[in-house]
């Protein structure tokens, strides 16, 4: 009994030595009618009580940002009666539509595979694809990384992450124009050894706002009125042109 | 300056997009066509996601057709009977149409289907035109040449439900009205054009309608096709970017009244000419897309566009 205490002290004790203080440049990102992509700062402190154990390893940052997760069709063009078409396709179920991850040093000396495959750190490891139906689906889920990275959707940044004395860290993510909806969340793991010793998350909710926002829910909910308002605008905008024009040449 | 399209959920320069407008309004004005297959595949281009591009080009339509089918009420040369006709099977047609596009945009072959319908079409008309105005032209050099009878009569002409079209001056059957009706309505939905490239040559030398009438008569159709299109697109899709019709339109019918001006200062010849070469080119361009490897053998499709 006193050794499974001991055990259990030494254990959060070890969990508590260091741990992640975070902050962001801002709470939340809102897409405008002019909204043209966006920066986003992460920040943070390692907060030690006792002196940094650096005979455990050596201190590595990684931080990782996940828009909402989408099922997406990956499809592949084959030839046929002469023509490319897609001929293949593969389901992907959860991809992320965004997915940033930055690293204080190189991959392998500041994460372990094992770590990676549990946490799913890395950007092969934060899709998952079940129940593929081609043999080679592997090479489906690659193209899907390879178009979005191409995208700025998908970003590795090895040394991406500024540490300063082993104590201040910060990345910075480049949020591209073509974002969807929702909340992402950013996830930061401090690693001795390439092992996770702490984490923190946060979420970052992404939005439209104004007129983006209120003409997206009107399509989506008043489908009827909208397709009106399109219709009546449109022949409005139809008549006062050739109305004005018109009268400029009188 | 770049905006952000709440539907396309893409950004793009709002001037490109007003130049877009401008060109094809311009080519509108300068050769009278509605310019829809010339918009959709530029949407394509600019990286406009296809199905929003083929619903919200439909919207554009309705904008440029409504005030050149005001001047031609005004000019009392729509017949209403014989575009009511066409009208009904229009409707049809793009219902049956939709039908189609979303079952193939289920099977992720939405892209295919818009793309070889561009390039058959295109193709057909494009080679039309052009030897239509170079046989033309060629008349016009020696007009001792043997010329084609404009009115013929033929099996159009035997078929039942006759009606009396008293604007066009016809006594003929509403069937082949109406078949020209569903299938420029199939055209409308899948392609997002308002399908005038089709419809008038149909009605000249199919129906044998007087010219006079043609053009009011189609735009009268072309405007509630299109218009019950872009309400298919919006309930059933969600595909129709408002922002992005409301900068193609601007700069749509700007376009289309220095092109009004433009067209008056070339020949018709030359004009058409003009209007064949530009036709092929797009053709081109979308045939090669398909016959060529490309770059990048995948693709990826998200549910919502």
């Amino acid at each position: 009994m006193f050794r499974l205490i001991l055990l259990l002290l030494t254990l959060t004790g070890a969990a508590r030595a260091e741990t992640i203080v975070l902050g962001l440049s801002q709470d939340s990102v809102s897409i405008t009618a002019t909204f043209d992509g966006d920066d986003i700062l992460i920040f943070g402190a390692v907060r030690r009580d006792a002196p940094a154990p650096t005979e455990d390893g050596d201190l590595g940052v990684i931080v990782t940002v996940a828009g909402p997760d989408q099922r997406v069709s990956v499809y592949r063009k084959a030839r046929r009666y002469g023509i490319w078409i897609n001929t293949d396709e593969v389901e992907v179920d959860h991809a992320p539509s965004f997915y940033a991850v930055a690293t204080s040093g190189p991959l392998q000396e500041v994460l372990r595979d094992t770590s990676d495959l549990r946490e799913e750190i890395t950007i092969p490891r934060a899709i998952r694809s079940v129940g593929a139906t081609v043999q080679d689906s592997a090479a489906f889920t690659q193209a899907l990384i390879r178009i979005r990275e191409a995208d700025n959707l998908y970003q590795t940044q090895i040394n991406g992450v500024d540490l300063e004395q082993d104590t201040l860290f910060m990345a910075s993510f480049a949020l591209p124009a073509n974002l969807t909806e929702g909340d992402y969340v950013a996830r930061i793991f401090l690693t001795r050894d390439g092992r996770p010793i702490d984490e923190a998350s946060t979420v970052i909710p992404v939005q439209k706002v104004g007129l983006e926002r209120w003409l997206y829910n009107l399509a989506h909910s008043d489908p009827l009125i909208y397709g009106m308002m399109s219709l009546v605008l449109a022949a409005a905008a139809g008549w006062a042109a050739s109305a004005g024009f018109a009268a400029l040449r009188r | 300056m770049q905006i952000y399209l709440p539907i396309a959920e893409v950004s793009v320069d709002a001037f490109l997009l007003l130049g877009l407008g401008g060109l094809v309004g311009l080519l509108s004005g300068m050769f009278g066509v509605g310019g829809g297959f010339l918009i959709t595949p530029l949407l394509f281009f600019v990286g406009i996601p296809p199905a929003v591009a083929v619903a919200t080009s439909t919207n554009q339509i309705v904008a440029s057709s409504f005030s050149a089918l005001l001047a031609h009420v005004k000019r009392k040369t729509v017949d209403f009977r014989m575009g009511t006709v066409l009208l009904i099977g229009g409707l049809i047609g793009s219902s049956l149409g939709l039908v189609v596009f979303n079952y193939l945009r289920a099977l992720g072959q939405v892209d295919l289907l818009v793309n070889l319908f561009y390039v058959v079409f295109l193709g057909t008309i494009g080679s039309l035109m052009m030897i239509e105005s170079l046989n033309a032209m060629r008349r016009a050099r020696n007009p001792s040449g043997p010329r084609r009878a404009r009115r013929q009569h033929n099996w159009v002409h035997k078929l039942p439900l006759k009606v009396k079209f008293r604007v066009s001056g016809l006594y003929i059957s509403v069937v082949p009205p109406l078949l020209v009706g569903v299938f420029v309505g199939i055209l409308s939905a899948i392609m997002g054009v308002g399908g005038g490239f089709v419809m008038v040559p149909a009605m000249i030398y199919l129906l044998g309608m007087p010219t006079k009438v043609v053009i009011g008569t189609s735009l009268f159709q072309i405007i509630f096709v299109t218009s019950y299109t872009t309400m298919l697109h919006a309930t059933t899709n969600y595909t129709v970017d408002i922002v992005l019709a409301l900068l193609l339109i601007v700069g749509g019918v700007i376009g289309a009244q220095f092109g009004a001006i433009l067209g008056l200062r070339l020949k018709a010849e030359q004009l058409r000419i003009l209007l064949a070469l530009l036709v092929l080119l797009v053709c081109g361009k979308l045939a090669l897309d398909l016959l060529l490897q490309p770059a990048e053998l995948y693709s990826i499709s998200t549910g919502g566009v």
